[in-house]
């Protein structure tokens, strides 16, 4: 297998985002596809952990509590490769684009934080297809615990990794295991080729990075509706001219 | 006792010093009459004090709800079927198999790993993916592999019962009536065994033969076992049928 480390040969372009919780990878992902989109291209959005085959047991064994790290990274890639056969390699064969909101990254990351073999993980993953793009939102700890606690209050279970006793104060242990899972994160950025982007800047700060970088890196895709965007756009300044002129007749 | 060893990368956060007990594995198809010689071998373990605690290939509680809603869906790709069952595996390796041995259980295995990578394979897996899938497991102190031909065994299966749909492979040769698929999964499977029986050091009795021979072959092969491990001094446990 091993088609997480050569190039796919699908006519789409597959566009992933990492980072940890509190990163702004989502916002940042969402208003990429805004753009995308108004560019004209086909884009298909996927998230982490949605597929409904594995989601009654991972419902039933976070209530239960009786996930242990390995069995939580292996329904995660039994979700995850539901999802690659139904949600994301059928847009790539139809020549979408895919944005995915965390990919087999975040399985790194997160399983080896929790202790499970890195080199395990990572084999599990073998059949992923490799991102055309992969961006990672880099933030410190506490910036991103400031922006989960402002918005909602309260940290998740998981999120904050309480499953892993390190601490029995949940600002505490997200803070202990997020950092876990920061050095994952940045340990992986050399090996898998990440973009990094300094997500503590302002967010359109940030979204013109991306969007430079998404230009660069899928320019033979983009090329196409760029041009065509920007014949429309010739376009309509011609017809906002005319109008305006017109308009000033009216009055 | 052998050294205690994971089968790939393991469980980083299990001490496998702490993990005692013994561990046997019988494999072989369904049919062949495992269940039957497990219980028996239950039994003469137990009068020798030795206690023990059976675990099977069945579904646990975490993933049976999955694999239902994927079987009777037929959404279950190759992929998704052998992940399924990993996650069903070290569920109950780490809540089972793993707590037995660390307080000092026999662990009679109905099934292991074995059949996984059997039937993964028979369906086409990439035979390396799966063994380092199933890395996480704990080698076995001892495999017997209760091996049948292919004729024998259907017509053992008719006469319990009805072919299943997964174990007659359907699910790989949809074109073929459930005879021929059994005929040709089920063979299939037996190869992959074979090749196994050489690679990992399989104890093949030959599953053709009467209860009472078979059960006796696999007393002998236990208390070697069993035997080795607790040290010189303790002779054998005697075969009384």
């Amino acid at each position: 297998m091993a088609r997480l480390h050569e190039k796919h040969t699908f006519p789409g372009r597959l566009i992933i985002v990492e980072g940890i919780d509190g990163s702004g990878k989502t916002t940042q992902a969402s208003l990429l596809r805004q753009w995308l989109v108004s560019l004209g291209v086909p884009v298909f959005w996927t998230e982490w952990n949605s597929s409904a085959l594995v989601k009654s047991s991972t419902k039933k064994a976070k209530k239960d509590n009786t996930l242990t790290p390995t069995t939580f990274s292996l329904l995660h890639v039994t979700d995850f490769a539901d999802r690659l056969s139904y949600k994301i390699i059928p847009p790539l064969q139809a020549g979408m684009v895919v944005i995915a909101d965390r990919y087999a990254f975040t399985a790194f990351a997160r399983d080896t934080a929790r202790g499970v073999h890195p080199e395990w993980v990572r084999s599990l993953y073998d059949f992923a297809i490799k991102p055309d793009l992969a961006v990672y939102f880099k933030v410190p700890i506490r910036v991103s615990l400031r922006r989960l606690l402002s918005a909602r209050m309260k940290l998740k279970f998981y999120e904050a990794g309480m499953d892993t006793g390190l601490s029995k104060d949940p600002v505490e242990c997200f803070e202990l295991f997020q950092s876990r899972v920061l050095d994952e994160y940045d340990r992986m950025s050399e090996e898998f080729g990440f973009h990094v982007i300094d997500a503590v800047q302002p967010i359109e700060a940030q979204q013109k990075q991306f969007r430079a970088l998404v230009s660069r890196e899928l320019q033979s895709y983009l090329a196409p509706y760029l041009a065509a965007k920007e014949q429309k756009t010739v376009n309509e300044s011609k017809d906002s001219t005319v109008r305006r002129a017109g308009t000033q007749n009216d009055g | 006792m052998a050294k205690r060893r994971f089968m790939g990368t393991g469980l980083p956060y299990v001490d496998l010093s702490e993990v005692n007990g013994h561990l046997l594995v019988v494999e072989g198809s369904d049919g062949v009459g495992r269940t039957t010689q497990l219980s028996l071998l239950r039994t003469w373990l137990e009068v020798q004090g030795y206690g023990v605690i059976e675990t099977g290939w069945t579904r646990s509680a975490l993933v049976r709800e999955s694999i239902d809603l994927a079987k009777a869906g037929n959404a279950l790709n190759l992929l998704t079927f052998n992940l399924l069952y990993a996650t069903d595996f070290a569920d109950r390796l780490e809540h089972e198999i793993i707590p037995a041995l660390r307080s000092g259980f026999v662990v009679l295995a109905d099934r292991y790993v074995y059949t996984a990578f059997a039937r993964a394979l028979a369906r086409g897996t990439d035979p390396e993916w799966i063994r380092r899938l199933y890395g996480i497991a704990i080698e076995p102190d001892l495999v017997v592999y209760l091996r049948v031909d292919v004729n024998t065994l259907i017509h053992r299966v008719l006469l319990a019962d009805s072919l299943d749909h997964w174990e007659a492979g359907l699910d790989q040769y949809p074109q073929l009536d459930p005879y021929e698929s059994f005929i040709k999964y089920q063979s299939d499977v037996i190869k992959e065994f074979d090749k196994m029986s050489d690679e990992y050091g399989f104890t093949v009795i030959d599953a053709r033969k009467k209860v009472d021979e078979i059960q006796r072959e696999l007393r002998a092969a236990i208390s070697a076992t069993l035997g080795q491990s607790a040290g010189a001094d303790v002779v054998a446990p005697t075969v009384d049928e």
